[in-house]
């Protein structure tokens, strides 16, 4: 991760603030002459470079009758590009060590690589992700073949309880908005999809405008520009297209019960949750940290599965977005024992949102998050996905240097307002798929 | 097996000296059999610590398989100082992440903290090496736990049946036929004696390992952990038995029905694993055969299968050369919708048929060696998996000090070598293969209950 000469001077800070508080991750920011948005961190530890491209172009810019369309334009980008076939990038890669990866969700769909940082490795595979993310060819008989595949993995989805879970989850809790799509379409969408309606979608969303490119690695200032210069400079020109609209708050409670034979009923309770950015976030965070995001010592994980045995995992989260992303609380049990878990978790759940945590249980939790913050960024591999996500986010540069005191200014008080304005333990959406016998 | 090499490196001196030099990787044995290993890596004021015992589910027996796995469960629940829960809070507390897993060769506990916490691991780690309550009311409960999340991983995932089945149909007599996490009806049936003799039987410093890997100093480490884990007594250990498993003579068959969509194939060939990193050939050819087979995406099954073909619409393979016991070389994969499983599976002999005959070329070799030398900088970006590869080495008999020639090794294997093993290993009588048979959601009621699942709680 930091260079020494960073880490260093990071240690000097710590003398001046907390102990823990040693934050100070210099990202370097400027943006491309075609407006593309770079986020860099030096660091000459290791050989090697890894870049994040990310772009407006999530599942959220679907329309329900072409739902699917998103996930398989970015899954096409590099399965052919600039007359290059998807063979000779794959071998192009791997023949200097290479990897490609990236993600796709809601708002975002983005490419990674990870490459050595000399100039033959890094020059061979820059050249062919530059490739990938400006000229994809969506040759047809691949494009055909892709949806085949992409057909055949939703069918297999549609039988297993987890994604049949989530994707009704989702159905309910955003209604019609594109938050409740299903991020990879549905088997009649995807089959629909045509290779136009591909070529289209990528012009308007994977443009210079619209693109976040980040670096952390062993590259200078000046090839880190270079770098960005090459990724971006050929990018469709434009802002990217649409706006996702407003969430709506749900009206009423919705439960609803999906049969499946497996043993255990997976279990999903949710509410609209939180934009990125918003002021509610760092209180609804360490909040969540005492309700469920704090592994075994949250009271979910207490109530559920320590005292009672009644679950393997049992976990809650916020999911900030471009738009309210979700609140989620998740379970599986015995399918004989759905009721009783349930009803366990709406305690919970309702409890907490009542009173709030304890002041102690509040210390301990922020305690965690502050003294362990080292811990969030000590590879490059998690510091690049800070830096892709404060670029997209267009959060402030010093979000890493701020996390710590925004959580340690978090306050009883906080959290309890912020959970009653965004977490309605009387109007959620609960599914169960499995049984409640 | 007996442990090897436990205390070949016990001067402290030596040990310091090659630490500031080089930041290498240096160990020290404790005088109770403890063997701490050290890794200096400054780039970040964080420190993993991994305890690994030499005890997995390969030393488990019938009637109480996945007890391994349980014992880790209940290490979590207390000690004589420390109550049900506590060692998680206090590590949370500090700003520090913990948990464990269980293999079938070993089970690890860790602890990941800023770097002025280690001593908080090593007391809590020490203290529960030799003081575990493991009381009757904190079983009772856990083991419905460990109840929920073999129905989570294993029950209702189809594909993960049919590997359990297809390893325990695979091994005959070595105890790698057991799944880790037990089967339903030893785990519906173990007590807390069980979990007690377990833990008797296999926790003591004389059987673990602890891998630091982090912003400390060794000596530092070395003294640390002499002051926590210096007092543990050791004992002796029971005796392991070889259990080899005997030649496979024919191919073997199983079929696993559960409600799916898609077939699956899983085909297991028994393999060799490494045992002398120097004089040992085959297993190093036979993982750069898993790398041009299924080792980036321009390798030869996706490229052939799922892309020319279209046979598959998921193909992989797999061998892992170090472990305890045996070794098994997978190849598996979805076939396509409108093809058969044993489509897939004509498709893929024909795969490793064209190696047997014509072999790999130079091109896959080299690409092949790309990916391990690209692999050995990447792994450092991350303290946790630099302790687990040192770790993994230590527990199936190898040393830390293997790593580097071991990536040496597979750099020099030859193309004929690698046409050899498959030659060798990739036969009909060697194989077993594990299918999926998708069933139907509706008319597969309340999915098989266990024998004896009226008695559970």
């Amino acid at each position: 991760m930091i260079s020494k000469k960073l880490a260093l001077l990071a240690a000097g800070f710590g003398l001046l603030l907390s102990a823990a508080a040693q934050a100070a991750l210099p990202i370097q920011h400027w943006k491309t002459d075609n407006g593309t948005r770079v986020y860099f961190v030096e660091s000459h530890d290791l050989p090697m470079l890894d870049v994040s491209v990310d772009f407006a172009a999530g599942s959220a810019y679907d329309t329900a009758p072409k739902s699917g369309l998103a996930s398989l334009t970015r899954h096409m980008l590099a399965l052919g590009a600039g007359g290059v076939s998807e063979d000779d990038i794959a071998k192009g890669l791997a023949d200097v060590g290479a990897s490609l990866g990236g993600a796709f969700d809601q708002d975002r769909a983005s490419y990674t690589l990870r490459t050595l940082s000399g100039q033959r490795e890094r020059v061979q595979s820059l050249a062919l992700l530059a490739k990938i993310l400006q000229q994809p060819d969506f040759p047809t008989a691949i494009l055909e073949r892709e949806k085949k595949r992409a057909i055949a993995a939703l069918r297999e989805e549609d039988t297993q309880p987890e994604s049949i879970a989530a994707k009704a989850f989702f159905r309910d809790l955003y209604g019609g908005h594109p938050y409740g799509l299903p991020p990879a379409g549905k088997p009649e969408t995807v089959a629909a999809l045509s290779r136009d309606e591909v070529a289209a979608f990528y012009r308007a969303h994977y443009t210079a405008g619209s693109a976040v490119v980040s670096l952390i690695g062993d590259v200078s200032r000046a090839e880190a520009e270079a770098i960005a210069k090459e990724l971006s400079s050929n990018l469709p020109a434009g802002a990217g297209e649409g706006a996702i609209p407003p969430v709506a708050q749900l009206a009423k409670a919705e439960q609803q019960t999906i049969a499946h034979p497996a043993k255990q009923s997976h279990i999903l309770i949710g509410d609209v949750g939180v934009r990125r950015g918003d002021p509610d976030y760092f209180p609804l965070f360490v909040g969540n940290h005492v309700l469920g995001g704090g592994g075994f010592t949250s009271r979910l994980m207490q109530d559920v599965r320590e005292k009672r045995g009644l679950a393997y995992s049992v976990y809650s989260y916020f999911e900030p977005l471009r738009q309210e992303g979700p609140f989620v609380i998740g379970l599986q049990t015995k399918r004989e024992q759905t009721a009783q878990a349930l009803e366990v978790v709406r305690d919970t759940l309702k409890e907490f949102v009542a009173a709030g945590p304890k002041a102690a249980e509040l210390e301990k939790a922020k305690q965690n998050i502050v003294l362990g913050f080292p811990l969030r960024i000590d590879s490059n591999a998690k510091i690049l996905g800070y830096l892709a996500m404060i670029g997209f986010y267009d959060l402030p540069l010093t979000y890493l240097d701020d996390f710590v005191r925004h959580v340690e200014r978090v306050g009883v008080r906080d959290v309890k307002d912020a959970f009653a304005r965004r977490v309605h333990p009387d109007r959620m959406v609960t599914v169960v798929v499995g049984g409640g016998e | 097996m007996p442990r090897l090499r436990v205390s070949r490196f016990a001067v402290a001196g030596l040990a310091f000296l090659a630490a500031t030099a080089s930041a290498a990787t240096v160990d020290r044995t404790l005088s109770n059999g403890l063997k701490v290993i050290v890794k200096e890596d400054h780039r970040s004021p964080v420190v993993a610590s991994q305890v690994w015992y030499k005890a997995g589910s390969i030393d488990e027996f019938n009637g109480t398989t996945g007890v391994a796995h349980v014992l880790e469960h209940m290490m979590f629940k207390g000690t004589k100082k420390v109550g049900p829960g506590e060692f998680s809070k206090i590590i949370a507390e500090a700003g520090g992440r913990e948990n464990a897993f269980t293999s079938s060769d070993y089970t690890t506990y860790f602890e990941q903290v800023e770097k002025s916490k280690l001593p908080l691991a090593f007391r809590l780690e020490a203290d529960r090496m030799q003081n575990l309550a493991l009381s009757a009311d904190e079983f009772a409960k856990e083991i419905k736990v460990v109840m929920e999340e073999r129905r989570w991983r294993t029950e209702d995932k189809p594909q993960s049946l049919v590997y359990e089945q297809t390893v325990a149909t695979a091994y005959q007599e070595h105890p790698y036929r057991r799944p880790v996490i037990g089967w339903m009806n030893d785990l519906q049936h173990m007590t807390v004696d069980d979990a007690r003799d377990w833990y008797r039987r296999w926790y003591a410093p004389n059987n673990a390992v602890l891998v630091v890997v982090g912003d400390v100093k060794a000596d530092e480490v070395f003294k640390l952990a002499q002051t926590y884990f210096g007092k543990l007594k050791p004992h002796a250990l029971p005796l392991r038995k070889p259990q080899e498993e005997p030649k496979q003579d024919g191919t073997k068959r199983v079929t696993v029905k559960a409600p799916a969509k898609l077939p699956y194939l899983l085909m297991a060939y028994h393999a060799p694993v490494l045992r002398d990193v120097d004089k040992d050939w085959e297993p190093y050819a036979l993982e750069v055969l898993a790398g041009v087979l299924d080792g980036n995406p321009a390798a030869r099954l996706n490229r052939s299968l799922v892309r020319e073909q279209q046979v598959a619409s998921e193909v992989g393979a797999g061998y892992d050369a170090v472990s305890r016991g045996p070794a098994l070389f997978v190849v598996e994969g979805t076939p396509s919708e409108g093809k058969t499983v044993g489509a897939l599976e004509t498709a893929i002999r024909a795969e490793l048929e064209r190696i047997k005959k014509d072999g790999v070329t130079a091109e896959e070799l080299a690409r092949v060696r790309s990916q391990v030398v690209a692999a050995k900088v990447y792994q450092r970006d991350s303290m946790f998996y630099q302790g687990m590869v040192i770790g993994q080495m230590e527990l199936s008999g190898l040393s830390y000090k293997d790593i580097d020639a071991r990536l040496a090794k597979l750099q020099q294997v030859t193309p004929e070598q690698v046409r050899d093993v498959a030659r060798k290993y990739l036969t009909d009588d060697n194989l077993t293969v594990g299918t999926l048979d998708p069933q139907p959601l509706d008319t597969k009621k309340p999915a098989m209950p266990p024998k004896g699942l009226h008695h559970d709680f």
